[in-house]
């Protein structure tokens, strides 16, 4: 079984965050991994993206290829269609759809919901309202995680559960707590 | 009994399995090969490897290099007095070290030394994609390319032994994807580090010409030994060997999982996997008697393709980057070596309609900003102004909404290049340049300026800190001041403001000022980089 998955957003919103709680719980699974992330240039509030691949078999190749993609994870929905020609003909689409809009021509957002809707399998959620409403500011990165939760399959969402008390250990318990909730949160709303 | 069951038990303890990044595992590797220092100037993508061992093992020294030669420099002393030493750098770091590089396969080296190119195909952080190996093949030393994380890992003492049994230097090629990648890599144990072991041979480190000869003479009659070790190398291997096919395939460094991640039953070919150099002649020529044509297939410049093409002879069907079959330009993905093995791709959904650009900025409340702001308003004042600009994150002044610079080329070019367009009768003729890059390369150049009382106004825009690469100590970093005066900058014109809208007034009226002085000018603007006062404030909670 493989899972490959994008993450997509912008620079700042916490993919990175995402693919290191994902990281962990596969690496505690024994599952294999590859992860390519940017560095550099493209953090300055630029697009960020990261091929995330998980299997029980050996990975050769660090980098998807295009229509072969399990899943995309997006924090921001123009990010999420950015990927689409990666993504599997039976892939699935789980974003915000909260726009960032830190450049001065993006597009009209009714017509990125469209492009989106129009794919076979498509979760857009306002997170950022929901992190808001329950006073979880910090965490919109992992509600989107458990929105994403169940698409993920190659790990259950115990797993990944469990995978945010470790990599959040260092901060405290609260830190822990709140992750969990929003994660929580997350997967309740799919 | 009992004995060989304990060993096997501390064994199977010893191995650890840790998820790192490509560049974190050449760090550990090296670590764990018994290094006694890191040298290194910061450089997109090979920072996390002196970052890693700052961190992890302070047992070795490794503050950040001023410059890339000076880095050099540093390990060719710690080799020559016995102790093993790593040099890191990207690909343009290499043009830097060039002098230093080229020069230590001249006089080899007491301890190993490995030089660690991290090269950028597709420039994702980069003025070019130039192709380290040849830097290898140039100075004629061992080059090494790892395909995996783990053999990242594993290749580092294997590095070093060759290093010292050969007595040169050994070039280590890694690319982007491979040292921002991550991947879960079993690990062993450290070895002790050298013992301090000067060497004696003044006839090898004097490189006058009578001894340069004779040590030229020496790097030569060691190239068939080089070469036998790479035909034995464990990290040249093939992959199906034997099996007579239509295709064969040679496959370097990370383009090597690229093509497994095409192979299937259907599709099987003959891989001749290479990750270390020169190429192994005998195996390539074996390879080739089983197939009809080959495939090279290799991440940055046709290095291989080339070679092997003038040692098989023009008869022989050779594809690759410069027959068009792969892309000539640009980083390989798994996509174009599929399309170049002739293999059916997956169906795609059609590029989005409605996506645009999303480029990266300078941070909200960056000093660099109100440099910009201020420029912008002086420049504008004048019909032809001319801004030269440099490597860092005040690059991205020259995007929207600033549009500032008229150039970038090499870090230390803003300040050369604002001189010779102001002997050229520019004017006025300004250089904009961070703290670091001042300090890496834009000293020397100031001085010419001084010397030639050249009229340009300089600007070290000081945010205290190496800050594109994410934030690592800046060697001027309190001196800039004491710099410029010791160069020779007159008291008079040497300024340094706060750069904050509220200073806007009194940062334009220096500028004006200064840009009217007929000979150099340094306004310093000095305020701390957000990310790293953000990290500060979050440290201190």
């Amino acid at each position: 079984m493989k899972k490959d998955i994008i993450l997509a957003g912008v620079g700042g919103q916490g993919i990175l965050t995402i693919a290191t709680i994902i990281g962990d719980a596969a690496a505690v699974a024994g599952l294999s991994l590859k992860q390519a992330e940017v560095h550099g240039m493209s953090q300055r509030g630029g697009d960020v993206q990261s091929n995330l691949r998980l299997s029980t078999e050996t990975i050769h190749s660090d980098l998807i290829k295009q229509g072969t993609a399990d899943l995309i994870i997006s924090m921001e929905p123009m990010e999420a269609l950015r990927y689409v020609q990666y993504l599997h003909e039976n892939g699935s689409v789980v974003t915000s759809s909260h726009p960032f809009k830190n450049i001065p021509n993006y597009p009209e957002e009714q017509d990125i919901a469209a492009e989106l809707a129009a794919l076979p399998h498509t979760v857009s959620l306002p997170i950022d309202d929901i992190a808001k409403t329950n006073s979880l500011p910090k965490s919109a990165n992992v509600i989107l995680l458990g929105m994403a939760a169940k698409f993920i399959e190659i790990l259950s969402p115990e797993q990944l559960r469990e995978s945010i008390a470790r990599v959040f250990a260092r901060k405290g318990e609260e830190v822990v707590k709140a992750n969990q909730r929003a994660f929580d949160l997350g997967l309740a709303a799919v | 009994m009992r004995d060989k069951d304990k060993n096997d038990k501390t064994l199977s303890y010893m191995i650890e399995r840790k998820l790192l990044l490509g560049d974190e595992a050449v760090a550990l590797g090296a670590v764990h090969a018994g290094i006694s220092g890191v040298y290194a100037y910061p450089g997109t993508p090979s920072t996390e490897i002196t970052e890693y061992i700052q961190v992890h093992a302070p047992e070795v020294r490794s503050r950040w290099c001023t410059n890339e030669k000076t880095a050099m420099e540093a390990a060719l002393g710690m080799s020559y007095a016995g102790k093993r030493a790593l040099v890191c750098m990207k690909h343009v770091g290499m043009n830097v070290a060039a002098d230093a590089f080229v020069n230590s396969a001249i006089t080899g080296v007491n301890g190993g030394v490995v030089v660690l190119a991290a090269d950028d195909p597709s420039m994702h952080s980069s003025q070019n994609e130039q192709d380290s190996r040849f830097y290898g093949k140039f100075a004629m030393i061992p080059i090494l390319e790892p395909s995996t994380q783990q053999e990242a890992y594993d290749i580092m003492p294997y590095a070093f032994s060759l290093s010292e049994e050969l007595k040169l230097p050994v070039l280590l090629r890694v690319v982007t994807r491979l040292a921002h990648s991550r991947a879960g890599v079993a690990v062993g144990q450290a070895q002790p580090q050298n013992p301090l072991h000067l060497d004696n041979e003044r006839t090898h480190w004097v490189l006058l010409p009578g001894n340069a000869r004779r040590q030229y003479a020496s790097l030569v009659e060691k190239q068939p030994r080089l070469l036998a070790s790479s035909e034995k190398s464990p990290y040249n291997k093939s992959v199906l060997r034997k099996q007579k096919s239509k295709l064969g395939i040679i496959a370097c460094g990370i383009a090597y999982n690229y093509i497994m991640e095409n192979q299937s039953q259907e599709n099987a070919f003959p891989v001749l996997k290479i990750s270390q150099y020169p190429i192994p002649e005998t195996l390539i020529k074996e390879l080739a008697s089983q197939c009809e044509s080959l495939l090279i297939a290799e991440d940055g410049q046709p290095l291989v393709e080339e070679q092997v093409k003038s040692l098989l002879g023009s008869n022989y069907p050779i594809k690759g980057r410069l027959t068009g079959d792969l892309p000539r330009m640009g980083e390989l993905t798994p996509d174009s070596v599929g399309e170049a093995l002739g293999i059916k791709q997956a169906t795609t959904f059609a590029a989005a309609q409605h996506i645009v650009a999303r480029p990266p900025a300078l941070c909200q409340g960056c000093g660099h900003r109100d440099v910009y702001d201020a420029l912008n308003k002086v420049a504008a004042e004048y019909e032809d102004a001319r801004i030269f600009g440099d490597i860092g994150c005040y690059t991205l002044g020259a995007l929207p909404p600033f549009r500032s610079i008229d150039s970038c080329v090499d870090m230390g070019a803003s300040i050369t290049m604002a001189k010779g367009a102001a002997d050229a009768g520019a004017h006025p003729s300004i250089a904009v340049i961070g703290d670091s890059t001042f300090t890496h390369s834009g000293m020397t150049g100031l001085l010419d300026a001084i010397n030639d009382h050249s009229p340009i106004t300089v600007i070290i825009s000081d945010n205290l800190t190496t800050a594109m690469t994410g934030g690592q100590d800046s060697a001027g970093t309190n001196k800039f001041e004491a710099i410029c005066l010791g160069l020779g900058v007159e008291p008079e014109h040497l300024h340094v403001v706060v750069p904050l809208p509220k200073n806007m007034e009194e940062i334009t009226n220096i500028l004006r000022q200064e840009i009217e002085y007929k000979g150099v000018s340094v306004i310093i603007p000095r305020r701390e980089c957000m990310q790293t006062l953000k990290r500060k404030l979050r440290n201190k909670k």
